[in-house]
């Protein structure tokens, strides 16, 4: 099992005259949980944008499933099995839960005028709110959430679309140990069941027991892909977090 | 996605009922006149609110595709002589509302690819633009000499009913369609458009058709509304067909009633417009009106941000479940402290 998933080569992004990007490669295998780690400002989360059709790159490649991505646009993304999350925990303040995880079906157009969830999805959805621990709350306004109950929700979201590769930014950031434990612990079982990761995370305790391999981006640039223990004792590596 | 409860049909029947029995009950010509704009007001506050209120995409231009329904039927039905009118006019609506939304598809697309206040600012443009044309296209319009309908044959005593049978039906439709599409598919891809469209293209809501279908739904509605009014004031110049008062009048009953609610806009219609109307036949006709416009404007904002109908449903719910009123906006407040669901260790 190690068909490339994502291939991405020579990704690049400028802002002004600061390339925040900046000819980034790495590539993700079917069937890992790959980090993509470096100090902040290292260009994680436009990389994402980019690859997920938030942000349309200066230069680069960007590969899917084996198929070129020419215009990568979020939706088509989406429905072809690639999804993210965002670092701020995005959901839909005004639905409530059960909604924010049915409108992110991918159902033809002539569904559309239809009122009913099909009995199969609806089941679908209370599953997953179940496993996150969220069932109590299915009716309510999703604006009613904790920062942490976002996260989740939005995690258990993107999962509607039955994704093979989910992209992650910073999963962690801001949750309470409790729900770190609780996101570990899914993104352990969905993995079991044949999810590939593509994970930004600056918790390294974390991304040193959960993800294989590592890509390190310093500078917008990829100095490093390889097993966290590699890794871990690499010099380029060291030198970028240290920042000499 | 919600299912249709009794009390909302119960409640949509006896208000439909009451308003198909009221030009019979009260059929002086000055209080049917006042009803038919408020129905007229009704329904375009309730298309708008379909793209308005749902998709969070402020149209301030509507008023040029009301233009448009108004010219479409007074060319046809003058110059065209399509023969006739009698009941005539009023069988073309569905046509003109036809028309109108497959015209705006293209518009809707170029005008969508701009965010919500850039919106705003073209869908002004545009109304601009039609009423342009509507003064400049002489030979079709008359221009600023304006343009005038074959008088309806109706019998003088109860010459107002057939307009107010034909802004109800029109309303009826707007509404039933709002209150269809509030529960579908459809209605959660625009909601989830107005909290977070970029979110939403990142889970698969096609965003660019949903905006595009609600856009011609609503216009085509406003389009058939224009035509009723049309042929009801015979008489039609570019300043008053296509005039942005029209739709800052339907958006500001959207915002009071409830945008995003289904009878939101309608409550607010039936507030504003009978006072307006009032107002105007007590006093006067006069601009002072704008200034009662911009008062309420005002009041909304600073006291009932969201509106009549969520307002009285928020405190209805919390009088239920015995919790006090919360300050308003304390519910899409940032992430509070409060102890995860279901999240016991
Ligand atoms: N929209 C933007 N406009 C200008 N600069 C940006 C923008 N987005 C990111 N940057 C800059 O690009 C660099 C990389 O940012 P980012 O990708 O968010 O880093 P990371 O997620 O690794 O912390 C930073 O220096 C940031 O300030
Ligand atoms: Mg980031």
């Amino acid at each position: 099992m190690s068909a490339t998933l994502l291939g991405v080569s020579g990704l690049t992004k400028r802002f002004g005259g600061v390339a925040a990007v900046n000819g980034c490669s790495f590539q993700v295998d079917e069937g890992t949980i790959t980090a993509l780690i470096g100090p902040n400002g290292s260009g994680k989360t436009t990389a994402f944008n980019m690859i997920t059709g938030y942000l349309p790159a200066d230069s680069g490649e960007v590969t899917f499933a084996g198929r070129a991505v020419k215009r990568p646009n979020p939706t088509r993304l989406y429905r072809a099995g690639l999804t993210r999350t965002f670092q701020q925990a995005r959901v839909f303040p005004g639905l409530t839960l059960l909604e924010n995880l049915t409108v992110a079906i991918s159902q033809p157009w002539r569904t559309l005028l239809r009122r009913n969830v099909a009995a199969r999805d609806r089941e679908r959805a209370l599953t997953l709110l179940e496993e996150f621990g969220l069932e109590r709350l299915g009716d309510r306004p999703a604006g009613e959430l904790s920062f942490g109950q976002r996260k989740l929700l939005e995690f258990a979201t993107v999962l509607m679309g039955e994704p093979r590769l989910v992209l992650l930014d910073e999963p962690t950031a801001g949750v309470n140990p409790v729900m770190v434990e609780q996101i570990e612990r899914h993104v352990r079982e969905l993995h079991a069941r044949g999810l590939t990761f593509l994970i930004v995370e600056h918790d390294m305790h974390l991304v040193m027991r959960l993800c294989n391999p590592v890509i390190v981006l310093d500078g917008g640039a990829t100095i490093k892909q390889g097993p966290p223990a590699e890794v871990q004792s690499d010099r380029a590596v060291l030198d970028a977090y240290l920042g000499t | 996605m919600s299912r249709l409860t009794r009390t909302g049909v119960l409640r949509a029947v006896v208000v439909f009922g009451a308003l198909a029995a009221f030009p019979f009950v009260f059929p002086a010509q000055w209080i049917v006149n006042i009803a038919i704009f408020t129905l007229m007001y009704a329904g375009l506050a309730t298309a708008w609110n379909l793209l308005g209120g749902f998709s969070g995409y402020l149209s301030l231009g509507h008023a040029a595709f009301f233009g448009v329904g108004a010219y479409a039927i007074a060319i046809a039905f003058t110059h065209i002589g399509i023969g006739g009118s009698g009941y005539k006019p009023f069988f073309a609506l569905p046509l003109v509302g036809i028309v109108v939304a497959l015209v705006s598809v293209p518009i809707a697309w170029v005008a969508l690819r701009v965010r919500a206040a850039t919106f705003a600012i073209v869908t002004l443009t545009l109304l601009f633009v039609v009423q342009q044309l509507a003064f400049n296209l002489h030979h079709l319009t008359h221009g600023s000499q304006g343009l005038a309908l074959p008088p309806p044959p109706f019998d003088v005593s109860t010459f107002e009913q057939p307009f107010y049978f034909a802004m109800l039906g029109v309303f009826a439709l707007a509404f039933f369609t709002c209150w269809w599409v509030k529960g579908s598919k459809l209605g959660l891809m625009l909601f989830s458009i107005r909290d977070d469209e970029d979110r939403a293209r990142g889970v698969g809501v096609r965003v660019t058709g949903a905006k595009v279908i609600a856009f011609a739904l609503s216009v085509g509605f406003t389009g058939m509304l224009g035509g009723v009014w049309a042929y009801y004031i015979q008489f039609i110049y570019p300043q008053f067909a296509v005039d942005p008062l029209i739709t800052i009048g339907a958006v500001l009953m959207a915002f009071l009633g409830g945008k995003g609610t289904v009878w939101g806009p309608t409550v607010g219609a039936f507030i504003l417009v009978p006072a307006q109307q009032y107002m105007a036949y007590k006093l006067g006709a006069s601009e002072l009106y704008l200034l009662g416009y911009a008062s309420v404007f005002l009041l909304i904002m600073l006291f009932l941000p969201r509106g009549i109908i969520p307002s009285i449903s928020d405190h209805l719910a919390r009088r239920r479940s015995g919790r006090p009123d919360e300050p308003p906006g304390a519910v899409a407040s940032a992430p509070r402290a409060t102890l995860p669901g279901g999240m016991a260790p």
